[in-house]
């Protein structure tokens, strides 16, 4: 009886934590944000494990009942996955079940666990054999190369170690096989990985993306397919400075690109004899304030018009970071480009107009300010660095200053951002007063000591890349490559990606193989969650990508569907929401057309307990899970599962009407 | 819809009507339901036997009448096709036999029903009524999505959708993104070429986010310069650019709203239903309890004769429900009884959408009654 509740205790918690990501109540954010609290999260998991082990033998089948739909989704989807994997194991449902909640769902861990026990028959000897013979290449293995360098060989999800024994059985047969070859190929290709099993603590980012490294002991037998990934990771990024992705947001003409075009100019990236070109051509078609802004305003019209329309990007290096930032555009239009690029990126930079009035109109009903700032925080922003630009135009006035810091403090308290992670700048990005060297104006010598704009950007902290879960890469543009086939960039929001890997796209389904991997105009062999890449696809036509599709791991592919139930945030709108409302879907790159087609429940916003069922309409404000169709199918994850993927915005007419977490998929049909 | 013959008297009876365009075939549509006869000129294959014992099929045309079972309508041909048993034998077709009749532009039927009822009385009223709006067409455009559509009276027609991958700009490689949208504006124009009559369309609609429409109409023109397209050119002045905050096909209720467009095409029927949903929504903002969707809710809001406009989609009326049918005939007749304002919404604009999957009926009140919110979790549960 206990267990059960603690399910549904347990249960409840990760919605919750979800329920607080995008609606902000809580003092707890993403996991991975703050080590403190995923250090939580990890207890809570251990803990479970250890209250299962006393209640070992779980038989009975219709316990079932006791999880939640999802759980049961969840149930299911893990036992068809598992008979696959095991073909003949004569194994019952009640014991299945049983062993499938113990592991939590954990395909590997069960499967490992029925190979391991005698009790198990397997008919069929030959995934046990195929499962040992992996653990031991070296004998097997008729590639020569092959020997001796497996330890080494640690650049996937799938590659194994000496000392890791049957984590392989959970691939069908037919994928071992497969792997084999992929193995040497990897080999090959990373001939420098070291062994994962001396890996643990070492590097610096160990202790951000292996919460599992504190406790070892308990852990045996449990399959370290995370700390391979996890060591890959080390190893090639260890040592390097970290990369964080940062958006820059704001109204319309609060001077964002002109902000980040000098930044750039002042750190020398931007070669003289360039930015004369943009001086006197700017100054040619009467633009000339907008010099520095051409820097990312790159397209015809964007110059001509002096607005910034589609996500601009740049790199540089701060102290201790490698930034790129992704410059999105103000105008209230191109908001689903914004979207696009927000959901791309680890952190946010908030520039506002300090100017008499400006601010205002920014920050007011209608204004940017407020949208861009909520779009953000529910696509899992979490630090936000505030610029106050233009202070030039108000003589550097402290009030002025001050005045815009308060109200911005109490609307970000509001939208969820945590008061520490929330940094003000004053700034002028034309005169370049305060980016990379403290301010010279005796105006603002006057007040300000604090850190100029590059020391506030080198203070963020980075996100825990998932690098341990399967592979996911966002498509967030498809272009024509130099050489053959054509190239997709996106980011990959968790697992990692090798150069020749299989990709699934979906929800097409169709498959590719990864002919490069370029970051940043640089060549890889690997890729990690959190990098945004260039991906060279072969095999495939150019027309059967489209912006917005997901590329996954051939073996753990996404699941696709036109219908989910997700729990929303209504943000202000004019008008209720009720059911048959015809909206937008932003779901990372992509937009798409839906209907909320019911209103399931109503939500207390600070408890996230059911309310009203059915309710007739949703207000501003409220909280609410309903049920969401999508024009077609789109590839998509539960909110718990992957929070990258689990994230939609829903808008219409031309304003962002509420976020959501993914709760629910609903299949096709 | 011409009028040719009309006899029916207290509810029984036929009538006898032309199309004449293709519109019309989506009135006849609403208008005949399973149970009905038909009679209508149309094409048999008959197999004549000569006396050697041969037999050769051919094509006669022949006037027969059948009573309704199934009904298709092709919404992007505009193609009415009904099958149903003859039920007067003729030299060519025996009774009882099964045939399905298409029914033609310019050719009359006629249809003789059970019961007339005033919905159905009233369709031949809209389907006849020469003081139509004109026709107009729009293209709801965003950077590779764009929606070219017909809007008439009671229809909106998608007729062609682009949906392309447009290279976004990268740094320092803007032309595949330049060349990419140019490709999408040919494809666009071309399109607009294929699917708008300029000699019946009244008015182009632009519509996009951004500059897309300014970029579009720019090129266009550039391009029918070029290649000295005419029609183009001399319909230039027929186009109108107006803000749209997306490409997909929804957005067009955004742009059926915006006033200059209101002022140049009318009160066409598409325009008015997007109001009047709106006005809906705006009062279950203001007063909630004087806004109600969902047949059991709206019932009782007519029990208390509180209605005082009644959105219904015509979709409702086509059931093959007969009682179905006539509870809603009865709800609308009590409600104009009582004074009431009755909207039937076109199921093929965007707001019949959108109100058919609001249950397709939705009602403002003269008066609150909250005690109907109070019921809202017994009628979730039955639908
Ligand atoms: N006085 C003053 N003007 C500035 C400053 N920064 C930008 N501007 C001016 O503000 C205008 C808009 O600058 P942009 O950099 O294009 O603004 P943006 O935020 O990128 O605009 P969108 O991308 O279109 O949303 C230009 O005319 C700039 O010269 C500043 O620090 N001081
Ligand atoms: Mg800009």
């Amino acid at each position: 009886m206990a267990r059960h509740r603690d399910i549904r205790n347990l249960d409840y918690e990760d919605e919750y934590d979800g329920y607080d990501d995008v609606y902000g109540h809580s003092v707890d954010d993403d996991y991975y944000i703050s080590p403190s609290n995923r250090q939580f999260i990890y207890n809570r998991e251990t803990s479970r494990d250890s209250r299962f082990e006393h209640a070992d033998d779980i038989q009975e089948v219709d316990e079932v009942d006791e999880l939640t739909d999802i759980q049961k989704a969840k149930l299911n989807s893990c036992m068809h996955e598992i008979k696959n994997t095991l073909g003949t194991v004569t194994i019952s449902k009640a014991n299945l079940v049983g062993l499938i909640l113990k592991y939590q769902f954990n395909i590997e861990l069960v499967v490992n666990a029925i190979l391991e026990d005698p009790q198990f028959e397997t008919n069929d000897e030959t995934i046990k054999n195929r499962g040992a013979s992996l653990t031991r290449p070296s004998v097997v293995d008729p590639v020569p190369t092959f020997v001796g360098k497996v330890v080494t060989s640690t650049t996937t999800n799938v590659v194994k170690g000496f000392n890791l024994p049957s984590r392989d059985a959970k691939l069908p047969p037919k994928v071992l096989e497969l792997t084999n070859k992929d193995l040497t190929h990897r080999v090959n290709s990373t001939p420098n990985a070291q062994s994962p099993s001396s890996g643990r603590g070492q590097s610096p980012a160990s202790d951000r993306v292996t919460p599992e490294c504190s406790e070892g002991e308990e852990k045996v037998g449990r399959p370290d397919l995370k700390v391979d990934a996890e060591a890959v990771y080390k190893k090639e990024r260890g040592l390097g400075k970290e990369h964080l992705y940062m958006v820059v947001i704001g109204h319309v003409d609060a001077g964002k690109s002109t902000l980040m075009g000098r930044l750039l100019c002042e750190l020398g990236q931007v070669n003289k004899k360039t930015m004369h070109k943009y001086e006197q051509e700017s100054k040619k078609v009467g633009k000339q304030s907008f010099m520095y802004a051409w820097v990312l305003d790159e397209a015809g019209e964007e110059r001509n018009r002096g607005i910034t329309m589609d996500v601009g990007r740049h790199s540089f290096e701060t102290k201790n970071k490698e930034i790129t930032i992704l410059d999105a555009p103000g105008h209230k239009d191109f908001i689903p480009n914004m979207i696009s690029g927000a959901a791309q990126a680890d952190v946010g930079l908030l520039v506002v107009d300090a100017t008499k009035g400006e601010f205002e109109t920014g920050f007011d009903l209608g204004g940017q300010t407020r949208e861009h700032a909520l779009l953000v925080k529910s696509l899992g922003v979490n630090q936000l660095t505030v610029v106050i630009n233009k202070l030039d135009t108000v003589s550097w006035s402290k009030d002025r200053f001050d005045e815009i810091v308060q109200k911005l403090k109490s609307f970000l308290r509001q939208a969820g951002f945590k008061e520490n992670n929330v940094n003000f700048v004053p700034c002028s990005g034309l005169t370049g007063q305060n980016l990379i060297q403290p301010p010279t104006e005796n105006e603002i010598l006057e007040w300000y000591d604090g850190p100029c704009l590059i020391e506030a950007i080198d203070k963020f902290t980075s996100p825990a890349r998932p690098v341990i879960k399967p592979f996911r890469f966002s498509v967030n543009d498809i272009f024509k490559g130099t050489g053959s086939g054509f190239c997709v960039e996106g980011r990959i929001e968790t697992g990692l990606i090798n150069i020749g890997d299989k990709v699934m796209i979906c929800p097409s389904k169709d498959q590719s193989a990864v002919k490069t991997i370029m970051i940043d105009d640089a060549s890889k062999r690997i890729a990690f969650a959190g990098d945004q890449a260039t991906l060279t696809l072969s095999g495939l036509e150019i027309q059967n990508v489209s912006i917005g599709n997901i590329l996954c791991d051939v073996h753990y592919p996404i699941p696709v569907s036109n219908k989910f139930e997700a729990r929303i945030l209504v943000f202000s709108v004019a008008i209720p929401i009720t059911k048959g409302y015809s909206v937008i879907l932003h779901h990372q790159s992509l937009a798409e057309q839906a209907v909320i087609t019911k209103l399931i429940s109503q939500l207390n916003k600070s408890s996230g307990e059911v309310e009203k069922k059915h309710p007739r309409y949703l207000r501003k404000n409220s909280n609410a899970i309903v049920e969401i169709t999508v024009s077609k199918p789109i590839a998509l994850e539960l909110f718990s599962e992957c929070k990258e993927l689990g994230r939609v915005m829903l808008r219409v007419a031309g304003t962002t009407i509420a976020a959501g977490l993914i709760t629910r998929i609903i299949s096709a049909n | 819809m011409k009028l040719v013959h009309r006899d029916i008297d207290k509810g029984q009876g036929a009538v006898t009507l032309v199309p004449e365009e293709p519109e019309d075939m989506w009135h006849a549509y609403n208008l005949i339901a399973e149970g009905d006869s038909v009679k209508s000129s149309t094409i048999r294959k008959v197999q004549i036997e000569s006396a050697t014992g041969s037999s050769t099929s051919s094509r006669v045309r022949t006037t027969l009448t059948i009573t309704v079972e199934t009904i298709d309508f092709d919404t992007q041909a505009c193609m009415l096709r009904l099958k149903g048993r003859n039920i007067e034998e003729n030299q060519h077709v025996k009774m009882g036999a099964y045939h399905t009749l298409d029914l033609e532009l310019n050719r009359k039927f006629s249809l003789r029903k059970v019961e007339w009822d005033s919905i159905a009385l009233e369709r031949i009223e809209q389907a006849c009524d020469p003081t139509k709006s004109a026709d107009v067409a729009a293209v709801i455009m965003q950077e590779g999505l764009a929606h070219v559509c017909l809007i008439t009276s009671s229809m909106t027609l998608i007729r062609a959708k682009i949906d392309v991958t447009i290279p976004r700009k990268r740094k320092g490689l803007v032309q595949q993104h330049e060349k990419g949208l140019a490709k999408f504006y040919e494809q666009v124009m071309q399109a607009i070429l294929r699917h708008v009559n300029f000699d019946v369309v009244k008015c182009v609609l632009v519509a996009s986010p951004g500059f897309v429409r300014d970029q579009f109409f720019d090129y266009m023109l550039q391009a029918a310069v070029k290649t000295d397209n005419k029609l183009l050119l001399d319909n230039k002045t027929k186009f109108m650019l107006v803000h749209a905050s997306s490409g997909f096909k929804h957005s067009l209720k955004e742009v059926l709203q915006d006033a200059a467009v209101m002022s140049k095409i009318c009160d066409t029927k598409a325009a008015s239903e997007v109001k009047a949903l709106q006005q809906f929504y705006a009062v279950l903002q203001a007063e909630p309890a004087k806004a109600f969707y969902g047949k059991g809710h709206v019932q009782r809001a007519n029990e208390a004769q509180a209605i005082e406009s009644l959105l219904i989609s015509d979709r409702l009326f086509r059931c093959d429900d007969v009682k179905q049918r006539k509870e809603y005939v009865a709800l609308v007749d009590a409600v104009r009884e009582a004074g009431g304002e009755v909207r039937m919404f076109s199921s093929m604009h965007l707001s019949g959408e959108q109100l058919e999957q609001l249950t397709g009926i939705a009602a403002i009140l003269r008066f609150p009654m909250p005690e109907l919110e109070e019921e809202e979790e017994d009628e979730a549960e039955q639908e």
